[in-house]
């Protein structure tokens, strides 16, 4: 009887103590995460202004995006910029870490400094792109001219389609290095006798890769790459400071827009209403996510020790 | 939640790589030099370029004379002979900047502060009291770490509005740990697992309480954690950008990143040779940390995937 009080007041103590260790961060997430969460999408469903606290108006915002061309543009920017850019973040980093995973000098410097582009502030390094892809003075525009290539500058930034293809490129130019980093640390996890094993059997490198590296591997890509593609859904910083979403919206993503809208043209609900349309993508992603973890665990059961 | 791969990864190998670990290609000598040429060496230099150029790009900027950023034809653009530190000069003597760093320095430690205090409980709470409900708060805290900014930043300024913070740099500082606790929680809780249950338990026999427990046994133990997620959430705060530019508007409020894309453009007119020099200097700090502290910097953010 003595026992089992004394293990219940233990119990009971410890959920006391847990909620208490519990408490600064649950103060953070719920005073300036949860509850923005909420509101957003309580003020999607209003016409709040910046000054002017709104009335609720139903699905009115929806509508309005419903039939708004710049929307629609912004979510076709937004998956264009997600999908391009993730697929060749994932195979150029896989590649570089199967690089960097060779014997080769100076390796621990090399992998060092393949790093540094994802540790710099990304608008700082927006700042470099847009020096780098500058109308009149782009180092590439020159080159360029000098190989005979080209006779007219480039306007990189001004043009629909090229700008669209330099904040692509300076998404994955930024990317590359955490994927490939991630990886390089899954593929040391890789027995070097399974290799061993299979070139005795005659298999070749292609199949070596195929046959061992991709499926030890998949797990740790099934989270890196779901970490990528939702960063990359969200990015905000990388085409506010190359392009502010122009020339003629064509590099606006949905979070670029829904700046514009809310806090520039100060429209709160709809801005609101845009973000808050990036919810159901995000979810998706995460449940990609989910299923890939419960492979993971499913690949794991085998060999836990 | 099981650990997973990652953590069972000998971080400091994958950057320093001691050849016990990093035997993976223990055939390369099977291969010709001339093939290696071009199928290791080759690619990975033109990556290597690639990643590299535009801080190349950058630095070369910050210190050339102006007239020679301007012409092109006059002089070679990829190198410069007669390099200036004026613009360097102009941007801490004539500018914000200096003011600009303190205020990202500032925010950025105090956000980072808070968020290792609440994400040292929080994860000390679910690893070793494993109170009652502990795993689905790991699970929610692990969903925030989902939720974007570029969500939140509308609600949170009418919030940051309300709460009369606006302008201020406690806006920051109290919006950043949202971000910064969710993955320093994780990582925590990958190092505390780490930590033999036996040494608490004796503590406890001995009378020690949970507190002392905690900052007696446990966190002398996991020192490179908490350096890992001091480094990691500190490059978030210096990177963060959205909310700073929401929440702040006199220019001598703002932090780097923000003043530097607002304040060096006078109309049409770029001085790029400043902007250069202030993208630069503003990168500075975070690379010497990471110098110092690449194996941490690494096995953070490894920790990141992992789970």
């Amino acid at each position: 009887m003595i026992e089992a009080n004394a293990w219940t007041q233990l119990k009971h103590n410890r959920n006391w103590l847990g909620f208490w260790f519990m408490v600064p961060a649950m103060a953070f997430l719920i005073f300036f995460l949860a509850y923005p969460l909420g509101l957003g999408i309580w003020l999607s469903f209003t016409d709040t202004r910046i000054g002017r606290v709104g009335q609720f108006v139903g699905t009115e915002n929806y509508e309005w995006l419903w039939d708004d061309s710049i929307f629609w543009l912004s979510v076709f920017n937004t998956l264009l910029y997600t999908s391009v850019a993730s697929a060749i973040k994932f195979a150029v980093g896989l590649y570089l870490a199967l690089l960097l995973n060779e014997n080769m000098p100076f390796k621990a410097m090399l992998r060092a400094m393949v790093l540094i582009p994802f540790i710099v502030p990304t608008v700082l390094s927006a700042l470099a792109f847009w020096w780098i892809f500058d109308s009149q003075f782009s180092i590439i525009s020159w080159s360029l001219k000098h190989l005979g290539l080209i006779n007219q500058n480039i306007n990189f930034l001004g043009d629909t389609t090229w700008a669209r293809i330099c904040v692509i490129f300076a998404n994955i130019w930024r990317g590359v290095p955490f994927v490939a980093i991630t990886l390089l640390a899954g593929l040391q996890t890789v027995s070097p006798s399974l290799y061993e094993a299979a070139t005795l059997d005659g298999a070749t490198r292609w199949q070596n890769f195929r046959f061992i590296t991709y499926p030890l591997l998949t797990p740790i890509i099934a989270v890196v790459m779901t970490f990528s593609v939702l960063f990359t859904f969200t990015d905000f910083q990388l085409i506010w400071a190359m392009t502010r979403g122009g020339p003629v919206n064509a590099t606006h993503l949905m979070a670029t827009l829904s700046y514009q809208r809310a806090i520039i043209a100060g429209q709160l609900g709809e801005g609101a209403a845009i973000s808050s349309a990036m919810i159901p993508f995000l979810l998706a992603a995460i449940m990609v996510s989910w299923f890939g973890l419960q492979r993971r665990k499913w690949q794991q059961g085998e060999n836990n020790d | 939640m099981t650990d997973l791969p990652a953590s069972k990864i000998d971080l400091k190998a994958v950057i320093s790589g001691p050849a016990r670990v990093d035997n993976s290609e223990g055939m390369s000598y099977l291969q010709s030099v001339p093939r290696r040429l071009v199928t290791l060496y080759l690619p990975l230099t033109i990556i290597v370029v690639v990643l590299l150029f535009p801080f190349y790009w950058m630095a070369l900027t910050s210190v050339k004379p102006d007239d020679q950023l301007l012409d092109l034809d006059k002089f070679n653009p990829f190198w410069t002979w007669n390099p200036t530190f004026k613009h360097f000069h102009k941007l801490l003597f004539e500018s914000y900047y200096p003011h600009w760093l303190w205020n990202t320095m500032y925010v950025a430690i105090c956000a980072t502060m808070l968020s290792i205090i609440a994400s040292v409980l929080a994860a000390y709470a679910i690893v070793r009291l494993r109170y009652k409900g502990a795993n689905l708060v790991g699970g929610l805290i692990f969903l925030a770490y989902l939720v974007p900014p570029s969500i939140l930043f509308i609600p949170l300024a009418t919030v940051v509005f309300q709460y009369g913070l606006f302008d201020s740099p406690l806006a920051l500082i109290l919006t950043y740990p949202t971000i910064l606790i969710p993955f320093s929680t994780w990582l925590l809780m990958g190092y505390f697992k780490t930590i033999p249950f036996e040494l608490e338990e004796c503590a406890l026999i001995d009378g020690a309480s949970r507190w002392q427990i905690l900052t007696k046994i446990v966190l002398p133990l996991a020192i490179p954690g908490l350096i890992s997620a001091f480094i990691f959430c500190f490059t978030l705060c210096w990177n963060e950008f959205i909310y700073a530019l929401t929440f702040l508007q006199s220019t001598s409020n703002k932090t780097v990143p923000v003043a530097i894309v607002n304040e060096f453009v006078d109309g049409d007119i770029y001085r790029w040779g400043s902007l250069m020099a202030g993208a630069l200097a503003g990168s500075l700090p975070l690379v010497i940390l990471y110098a110092f502290f690449v194996e941490h910097y690494v096995s953070a953010m490894t920790g990141a995937v992992k789970e």
